[in-house]
């Protein structure tokens, strides 16, 4: 550290890194009000329809599941590539074990459990076989989740799953009739808000949350500070795996279905919307509120972009730039935040 | 302070004929340290002497291959650098250990951090504000100034850092710490603070190893120092009784005039 930037730290802090709390807590939803001024100016009658807002949340509500366990991946510093997979092989055992006459009970658990064991053999797979980076293991984890569910079903549909197995994903709530509209709020947005309160308390305030966030700071320091850190990688890969099951459970619900090719690229939409939300792929940063506004952007994109018959092949390349906008913001904030 | 430690016979950390080997390479041969109550001891050597790799046994980072360690007497086997530390030994590594996205209050308690009960026991939460106060007491006993216990460490200078990484260590009844270049990374004008902080250990009747490459640093605060030279112990003397250019000769692996080998080398 030099005498001149010692100076400018306790003197003159420039403009712009004044500004790095601020827009570090209200950019994500700066960014939101405005993408919804824009969309309800190009379509006034349709994108404020409860029939359309409704829709945002049952379309979003898979790929949160998955954004919030690749957040706490993401935090430690590291990547789940098999989110996708893992969705569909859990999907998979639920349809053609509800197919083959297994009681609903146990196939409504049968999604999270595989998710859980997928996540857990991962886990142990970076720690114990000191896999060189978490990259690795789940891409494996990719190909072999995808494998199984292919091979578990032989390839092809199952359709028609008891309603209690589909409540999660398609059950409502209705709420009235006004002005001769039916309101209906999906029971998944309730469902996705109250797993991210859950998560909110896990990170903020529990032990075990702020020890995840310490090992994406510095692993060194958590592991001479005693913490367990293999333990608590598998624990956070167990976690992110267990969610990709519930997004199984919830797609699955949503279709009354399961196909072996779902979830194909979803683990990078879930990538997406966690580092448009302000986490970090050095590990670290982030907020439960920030990742559910990436959720929310990523959906108000797709919905915005469908809505104005924008054609998908455009979406993708939309998509792909505003990733690299928001990881470069994240570059930036770290140069201006930080001394070193 | 001297006649006090005459009194005291039984060292509170000792290593005896410890030896570690990486693979074929021995790092450390049949090493002996005894550090005694309230003492601040000097470890020297030249790059590879096995200053480091002892402080790492010492502090339960490495088991040693050969030989035993003992506390307050009894011998003691530490599997990891928890044992140590349930025990009272710390350690302040080079590198400082902290992680620079949490706070500073954070970093203070990482590992043993407060905890609330709710829901009758059922859930453990970390207690934010328990922690908040712990931390900002123990900087106020230590008199470390910061604008706030809840600044990031990443924000801090280095000599900031160095202070956050000392107080850490002595957050919970240390008995020994043990330091691996303290000011190495310091700005000249905080390695005075510093320096002062480990003396301050001192006052509190905690036991310090230091190592240091800085001659500056351990005539300022040590009460002994040792010297290892390729893995073995070389010499060691009470500061009183040795001299600079003594102890570099140790560094260098003479106990002869360093002048005269210097001299000798340019023949």
């Amino acid at each position: 550290m030099t005498e001149s930037s010692n100076h400018e730290m306790n003197n003159e802090v420039p403009w712009h890194v004044r500004m790095i709390p601020f827009f570090d807590r209200y950019g994500i939803l700066i960014v939101i009000v405005v993408m919804c001024l824009v969309l309800w100016a190009m379509q006034p009658e349709v994108f404020l329809s409860w029939r359309n807002i409704s829709n945002i949340f049952k379309q979003t509500a898979a790929n949160g599941m998955l954004s919030i366990g690749m957040f706490l991946v993401i935090l430690t510093a590291g990547i789940d590539l098999s989110v996708g997979s893992v969705l569909a092989l859990g999907m998979m055992t639920l349809a053609v074990s509800n197919a083959s006459g297994v009681p609903w009970p146990i196939v409504l658990c049968l999604s999270p459990v595989m998710g859980m064991l997928a996540g857990f053999v991962n886990g142990v797979g970076i720690t114990k076989l000191r896999m060189p980076h978490p990259f690795i293991m789940t891409l494996g984890m990719l190909f072999m989740a995808r494998g199984l569910a292919n091979l578990i079903s032989g390839g092809v549909p199952y359709s028609g799953l008891p309603d209690p197995v589909r409540f999660l994903g398609s059950a409502q709530i209705y709420l009235g009739e006004f002005d001769g509209t039916r309101y209906n709020l999906p029971i998944v947005f309730l469902f996705t808000i109250f797993v991210y309160l859950v998560f909110w308390i896990l990170l903020e305030h529990t032990v075990f949350g702020r020890r995840v966030y310490a090992i994406g700071g510095n692993p060194e320091a958590a592991r001479v500070s005693g913490i367990n850190v293999d333990r608590t990688l598998i624990i956070v890969y167990t976690i992110c795996g267990f969610m990709a099951g519930v997004a199984g459970l919830i797609m699955a619900g949503r279709t009354n279905s399961g196909f072996p090719n779902a979830g194909q690229g979803m683990e990078l939409e879930a990538i997406a919307a966690v580092i448009i939300g302000g986490a970090s792929f050095f590990g670290g940063r982030g907020q439960v509120l920030g990742i559910f506004g990436g959720v929310l952007i990523m959906g108000l994109i797709r919905n915005g972009l469908n809505l104005n018959d924008v054609s998908t092949f455009w979406q993708q390349i939309l998509i792909g730039g505003i990733i690299v906008l928001a990881v470069f913001i994240d570059v930036l904030r770290r140069d201006w935040g930080t001394r070193s | 302070m001297q006649t006090q430690r005459l009194k005291v016979d039984t060292p509170l950390l000792e290593a005896r004929n410890v030896s570690k080997y990486f693979g074929a390479v021995t790092a450390l041969r049949d090493v002996d340290l005894q550090l005694w109550p309230g003492e601040v001891l000097g470890v020297v050597g030249d790059n590879g002497a096995g200053k480091s790799t002892l402080m790492k046994v010492l502090s339960g980072l490495y088991p040693p291959s050969k030989g035993s360690l003992h506390f307050d007497g009894n011998e003691v086997q530490f599997h990891s650098p928890r044992d140590a530390r349930d025990l009272g030994i710390e350690m302040v590594y080079q590198d400082l250990a902290l992680a620079g996205n949490m706070n500073i209050a954070e970093n203070i308690y990482l590992g043993r951090e407060p905890k609330r009960k709710v829901l009758g026991g059922l859930i453990s939460l970390f207690d934010h504000k328990k922690g908040l106060q712990m931390a900002k007491d123990h900087l106020d006993n230590l008199k470390i100034q910061v604008k706030s216990v809840e600044q990031k460490v990443e924000e801090l200078s280095g000599g900031q850092r160095q202070a956050v990484a000392i107080a850490r260590s002595i957050a919970f009844q240390a008995r020994v710490v043990i330091m691996d270049e303290p000011t190495a990374a310091l700005a000249i004008k905080e390695v005075g603070k510093v320096l002062d902080m480990i003396v301050g250990l001192k006052d509190r009747g905690i036991s310090v190893v230091i190592i240091s490459h800085r001659m500056d640093d351990i005539f300022y605060v040590c009460d002994r120092v040792m010297a290892l030279y390729h893995g073995a112990n070389f010499s060691e003397s009470h500061l009183k009784d040795t001299s600079r250019s003594e102890v570099i000769g140790w560094i260098m692996g003479t106990k002869e005039n360093v002048r005269e080998l210097a001299h000798d080398r340019v023949k």
